[in-house]
């Protein structure tokens, strides 16, 4: 079985993000990208179904400047077998994106194709069920476990209520939450025979797909700021404060 | 401009968070209409038809639309929301399962989790875990949108009186099934609609040390929530989880005991009205948005607060 793994290019996990002074856009000059945390998990769940000879092949994907080989190598180095770049320096909304992965689906045929419920830098949760609705194939989101057998995949979702387990035939559609497993880190000699790997490069319109974006992103800025707070001594003056001058219970 | 509801239900009741998405609706402008898709579902269509400010209900009642799959409703939806300026639901699990697959089956980049209306086609939206609030324009033709429950206020549940209409056209994929449901059962207020929420972290140690904070929710009324390490930790379930990719909660009264206040958890709840922490690390993150801050042994402090209550 043919996986395939999308993964996006964002800013760390750790870094703190700021508005530029102008408000046009976030200022992330200089600051660490990594692997989306979700699509770490993506590429994770792909490595661990190819151990248990579930999955024979992992292709994965990003897209965007050329800087997105970095997250193509780590994936390498991770176990996956070889990977898609489709460069553009393009801003990529959602849409493009799940456009440009219909277009590869089509391409590759893969059985399943797993990535991150959102990314953390847009927010957005969307491009899995996207991807869905271009191809036609059944979408598991938010997914706590994935169990493959007998030509469909059972996936269990982290839900408002609870969990739910929903049945889908092959070829499917996976997004990742943060409970389905712990990725592993890239051994060195990993990361030396991911250089090898082949990476075959594409663009947007290589693959027919019109990426102008639909939405325009008129202004960013921080949000409201708390007040900073107090500290008090004890129990007794917190209740009282939470009476008295919160009036909150 | 007409705009397109799309109900939160469980098929006998309608969500809370149906009505905080009519009122966004309502900022924005136009006829409202409400489309309750379910099995069985009399019941919440009813329930859609008193809400205040509402023009119609719509009713898709049919098997395959009784659990929500992504893979029926979505079309169901992008064949009646063609009709409409703006689609609008609620930014639940269920809301952003099914609505950027309806979005893209109408060639519409949606807007998730909006937070305001800035007009008819300009939105506010946190991105970044919450650190940056983008003001976002659409130049698509219909404007598919999730909404962010804890931002808007709930619409009157009662004094409506919308027509109601069936809706016949069933869509079903065939592609998926619903197997099974483990839903967290509580006589405690919701989450999302709660007026306090009492919320343990990592410093809980395990999932027996909850029960302290689940006899505090029981004499204020509160929710019990917990940061993702308690979760991952395995000491409570997910539906429990406050932060970027849980839920979102704005409470009167948030008290977070033994959280270390990671930005993650913090886009969570940084909106609630009156933050406390307990913590035993004075510099812990979470005394920076705490109004009233203890830094004590939440092992003694909750007891304590138990007893005071």
């Amino acid at each position: 079985m043919k996986v395939l793994v999308a993964v996006k290019r964002v800013v760390d996990y750790n870094v703190k993000v700021r508005p530029k002074a102008d408000g046009s856009d976030v200022d992330i000059a200089n600051v660490k990208m990594s692997i989306n945390p979700f699509c770490e998990i993506a590429v994770e769940e792909a490595v661990r179904l190819k151990e248990k000879g579930v999955a024979s092949e992992i292709v994965v994907v990003s897209m965007g400047p050329k800087q997105c080989q970095e997250q193509i190598r780590t994936a390498l180095a991770l176990g996956a077998d070889r990977g898609i770049h489709v460069e553009t320096d393009a801003e990529l909304q959602p849409l493009a994106v799940a456009k440009c992965l219909n277009a590869l689906v089509a391409k590759e045929s893969p059985e399943l194709v797993i990535m991150g419920k959102q990314s953390i830098d847009g927010d957005n949760n969307q491009t899995g069920q996207m991807l869905g609705a271009l191809s036609g194939l059944p979408q598991g989101t938010f997914a706590s476990e994935v169990n493959v057998a007998d030509g469909k995949v059972a996936v269990t979702r982290e839900v408002d209520g609870g969990l739910q387990t929903v049945s889908l035939s092959l070829p499917a559609i996976v997004t990742t939450d943060l409970r389905l497993n712990e990725p592993r880190y890239a051994k060195l000699p990993d990361i030396m025979k991911a250089k090898r790997k082949p990476v075959e490069n594409v663009s947007p319109e290589d693959l027919g797909v019109d990426v102008a974006p639909r939405t325009k992103t008129l202004k960013v800025e921080p949000p409201a700021q708390r007040q900073a707070g107090i500290k008090v001594s004890d129990v007794s003056e917190l209740v009282e404060k939470l009476k008295n001058e919160a009036k909150v219970i | 401009m007409s705009i397109l509801v799309i109900a939160e239900h469980d098929n006998a009741s309608l969500k809370g968070a149906t009505l905080n998405t009519v009122t966004a609706a309502q900022s924005i402008g136009g006829d409202i209409d409400v489309l309750v898709a379910g099995a069985g579902c009399g019941a919440a269509a009813e329930a859609a038809a008193k809400i205040s400010g509402v023009n119609k209900v719509l009713v898709a009642d049919n098997a395959a639309y009784g659990h929500q799959l992504a893979e029926n409703v979505a079309p169901l939806i992008a064949e009646i929301g063609k009709a409409y300026t703006h689609i609008l639901a609620p930014a639940t699990t269920t809301g952003k399962n099914i609505m950027p697959r309806a979005a893209a089956l109408l060639d519409v980049q949606p807007i998730s989790d909006i937070i305001s209306v800035e007009s008819a086609d300009t939105f506010k939206r946190p991105v970044y875990a919450g650190n940056v609030i983008a003001t976002v324009q659409s130049a698509d033709v219909t404007k598919v949108i999730t909404v962010r429950g804890t931002a808007f206020d709930a619409a009157a549940g009662e004094g409506g009186s919308a027509a109601v209409e069936a809706v016949d056209t069933a869509h079903d994929s065939g592609v998926s099934s619903f197997v099974g449901e483990e839903l967290a059962k509580s006589d405690r207020p919701e989450l999302t609609a709660a007026k306090v929420v009492i919320s343990g972290g990592r410093g809980m140690q395990n999932g027996e040390n909850f029960e302290m904070l689940y006899k505090i929710a029981d004499k204020l009324g509160a929710a019990v929530g917990a940061s993702r390490a308690a979760v991952d930790a395995g000491f409570v379930p997910n539906d429990m989880q406050v932060g970027q990719t849980g839920k979102i909660v704005a409470p009167e009264l948030y008290i977070a005991v033994g959280i270390s206040g990671a930005i993650q958890h913090l886009a969570g709840m940084k909106d609630s009205k009156v933050i406390v922490a307990i913590n035993k690390d004075e510099e812990a993150p979470i005394f920076q948005v705490a109004d009233y801050g203890l830094v004590a042994d939440l092992f003694e402090a909750v007891p304590e607060l138990d007893g005071k209550l």
